[in-house]
């Protein structure tokens, strides 16, 4: 293992409203962790001196396509690395005005934490309020709310303090519970508590945005929930070491595994014992959430892709109909009856979405029943019909075997991210205050931790 | 690892996984994910450190079985010979097959012209698609990494081509979760790059903790070269010197494997793994911006040759 030093993972995302200054945050947040090298900072001046600034315009490290620059605007998520000695970031930097809910699932998907931006003249908007309910829908288990712009309202505490109330009383709503959301007054343009701390602002004690960024327990996967296997391949080989070698491979999407353990393969429903976890540099007494490995089995039964091995106890029940909220990211509309493709897990079932009973409405924050159809970036609860059972569990329980995508068999495009259950009274928790909106249906889902 | 080595009986420590734990195990299914969906996948092998390190990481998905896909080189013609016995050294260590998809044979037939500054990168689009075309592969895994360039920080694990190969940038399919989707249709291929969430800095200590072989250009030795554009290159019998350029042997090494007449060697007396990381660590430039000409053509250049189908 020679002299390296053990560094954690922290897969975060960001996402703002229009001119909050998100790709200046990113480019601030690169620039002083010293991860923009010479060349490309060389670049960005050259860059930036042909527009006519007099600064570089930090925004330019991040806007990576022609059209973006042209345009000056962000238009795909774009991901970013960056590294401190204990920690390495993998940022999904989320636009937030062009379909911002397309951007801000894919970003939001994998990450352990969200930065939003809010402008600290304008203060907490409603999109800044809808971004944060998508995030809490995604079971994003942390955020961070960036009052930026704090240089423009001359640093003012109380003005900071109102912002930050709003927001943190908005993701408790939510069901984000006290101590996962911090709010750091910063200036990307000038630099303040991005990565420096700054002197403009002795009233503020907290962390800076790296230093929380650093210091932030990184959730672990869930390694006590009920172990989960999607057999992504099988392998077999037959040579004079390994004979009739049939493995299964796959990454552990929950739980942990060992020697010995009871198993459940669904959806045949037969049981065996894990005899051993096969890697290349040998067994391992057990392998956790996130770690790809190879399981070898006692008896010998028929698996092949797709099938999932789970924990004999506490198996999921493989359902041919489940509840599920779609955020749709196509063009081309859901309408009650598509013929679809779901992929869950390692298997890709032809599937039908039957009634759509709620859509979310973005503006008052409330559910529409009955929609007739869900376009591009609207939320929605439907009703899932597959042609084989499949073993879900619930998105609220397990980010990674409560997702699924759902695919055009025809083009093959993916036209939306699907969580199994999932209620949308999420989203509805914050109503805005606007009268004649229904009551809420029940109470907020809780996030679940990890990835 | 040496894929001869026997099964160990012993049992290794668990350890919570760190952050190399992670970007292997995110690799790894993603072979495996590309193994369980595609009919005909291939690698793209240079005998570079990435597609060493992809290499490496697709025999470690499939162990204890070989790696079920050939790999692809698209050949300049332009090598330096350490990176030829490389590759072919690793093919056979293996057990792989190897496709060749040669630029040179493209000009000798005339598919293919020779630019007038010699430089062939450019040139391997044809012969890529011609190969993909070909061979009806419909995944191929490329080394990209996202911290390369900024064209590439918007590009997707799972990257669609249309029949042409192009890629467009707007009309990317969202990538959610680790759930991949490889639906495309007859003529379409999947550009698929498991290590698109590492850095350089990443693979350089994945290469020492895994104890991976390497081309020896990595490391610094002492190369008659010359300098073009502010870059060391090696004097050989395609690109130059010119006469009004001097040839000095000097201790260099290269930080990238490319065409031998646009990839520069830097100066460098990091000649073990250890001096290289902490030289890759306290490096100012990009590895491309310090040792690629093609790709200081122009603000948008890799953007521009991704969308005509370049890797």
């Amino acid at each position: 293992m020679g002299s390296s030093t053990r560094l954690d993972l922290l897969r975060l995302a960001t996402a703002g409203s229009v001119d909050d200054g998100k790709s200046t945050l990113v480019g601030r947040l690169l620039y002083d962790t010293k991860s923009v090298l010479a060349d490309t900072l060389d670049a960005v001046h050259r860059a930036s001196v042909d527009k006519g600034l007099s600064t570089p315009d930090l925004s330019l490290l991040v806007d990576g396509l022609r059209s973006e620059r042209e345009q000056g605007i962000t238009i795909d998520v774009a991901y970013r690395y960056f590294a401190t000695p204990n920690r390495s970031f993998v940022l999904a930097d989320t636009p937030g005005h062009v379909q911002y809910t397309r951007n801000t699932v894919t970003g939001a998907s994998t990450a352990q934490l969200a930065v939003l931006l809010v402008d600290a003249r304008k203060g907490v908007l409603e999109q800044t309020r809808r971004h944060a309910a998508v995030l809490a829908l995604l079971g994003v288990p942390r955020l961070v709310l960036a009052v930026n712009k704090i240089d423009l309202i001359d640093y003012d505490e109380s003005t900071f303090e109102v912002i930050a109330k709003e927001f943190v009383d908005h993701a408790t709503a939510l069901g984000y519970p006290i101590g996962s959301v911090l709010s750091i007054p910063v200036s990307a343009l000038v630099g303040d508590n991005v990565v420096d701390r700054s002197a403009h602002t002795p009233w503020y004690v907290g962390p800076t945005l790296l230093e929380h960024l650093e210091t932030v327990p990184v959730e672990p996967d869930p390694h006590d929930a009920p172990f989960r296997f999607p057999v992504q391949y099988v392998i077999r080989t037959n040579t004079a070491e390994f004979t009739d070698y049939r493995g299964y491979a796959g990454q552990v999407a929950a739980g942990t595994v060992r020697p010995g353990d009871e198993v459940v393969v669904l959806p045949a429903g037969l049981r065996t014992t894990v005899e051993r976890i096969d890697t290349p540099a040998g067994g391992l007494p057990e392998a956790e959430a996130g770690r790809s490995v190879t399981l070898v089995l006692a008896d010998e039964i028929d698996i092949s892709r797709g099938d999932l091995i789970a924990a004999a106890a506490g198996a999921p029940a493989a359902v041919d109909e489940f509840d599920a909220t779609v955020a749709w990211l196509a063009d081309k509309p859901l309408r009650p009856g598509a013929r679809v493709l779901v992929k869950h897990g390692a298997r890709t079932v032809q599937a039908i979405v039957g009634e759509l009973s709620s859509r979310f409405d973005e503006q008052k924050l409330t559910s529409v029943p009955d929609p007739d159809s869900l376009g591009l970036n609207d939320i929605g609860r439907v009703r899932v019909r597959t042609a084989e059972p499949l073993p879900v569990d619930d998105y609220a329980v397990n980010r990674r075997t409560g997702a699924f995508l759902v695919i055009d068999a025809g083009d093959g495009s993916t036209l939306a991210a699907g969580l199994v259950g999932a209620g949308l009274q999420v989203l509805e928790t914050d109503r805005g205050g606007t009268g004649g909106a229904q009551a809420p249906t029940g109470t907020p889902d809780l996030v679940s931790p990890g990835p | 690892m040496d894929p001869t080595t026997p099964i160990t009986l012993a049992t290794l420590d668990a350890s919570p996984l760190d952050a190399l734990d992670r970007l292997e195990s995110e690799a790894v299914h993603i072979f495996r994910e590309v193994a369980g969906e595609f009919d005909r996948p291939v690698i793209l092998f240079s005998g570079g450190k990435d597609s060493t390190v992809l290499l490496h990481l697709a025999v470690k998905a499939f162990w204890p079985a070989p790696v079920p896909f050939p790999l692809l080189h698209v050949d300049t013609g332009h090598n330096l010979a350490e990176v030829i016995e490389f590759r072919d050294h690793t093919v056979e260590r293996y057990g792989l097959r190897l496709v060749v998809a040669s630029v040179q044979d493209f000009i000798d037939d005339g598919r293919l012209d020779e630019r007038p500054d010699g430089t062939r990168n450019p040139l391997q689009t044809v012969p890529l698609l011609d190969s993909i075309t070909s061979n009806k592969f419909d995944a191929v895994f490329g080394g990209g990494r996202r911290d390369e360039e900024r064209a590439r920080a918007k590009e997707r694990i799972f990257s669609l081509r249309n029949a042409f190969g192009q890629w467009d940038p707007r009309r990317q399919r969202p990538e959610l979760w680790n759930l991949y989707n490889g639906r495309h249709r007859a003529g379409e291929h999947v550009r698929v790059f498991p290590l698109s969430n590492w850095t350089e800095l990443d693979v350089w200590r994945y290469i020492q903790r895994e104890r991976i072989e390497l081309p020896s250009i990595y490391f610094a030795h002492r190369r008659e070269v010359f300098q073009r554009d502010g870059m060391w290159l090696t004097a050989g019998p395609w690109f130059g010197p010119r006469s009004d350029e001097p040839v000095q042997e000097l201790t260099i090494r290269y930080r990238t494997v490319g065409d031998g007449s646009c990839t520069g060697a830097v100066l460098s007396e990091a000649s073990d793994l250890d001096q290289v990381i902490a030289e890759v660590s306290a490096s100012r430039l990009t590895e491309r911006g310090a040792t690629r000409a093609d790709d200081r053509l122009s603000e948008a250049a890799m953007e521009d040759r991704k969308r005509e189908g370049y890797f």
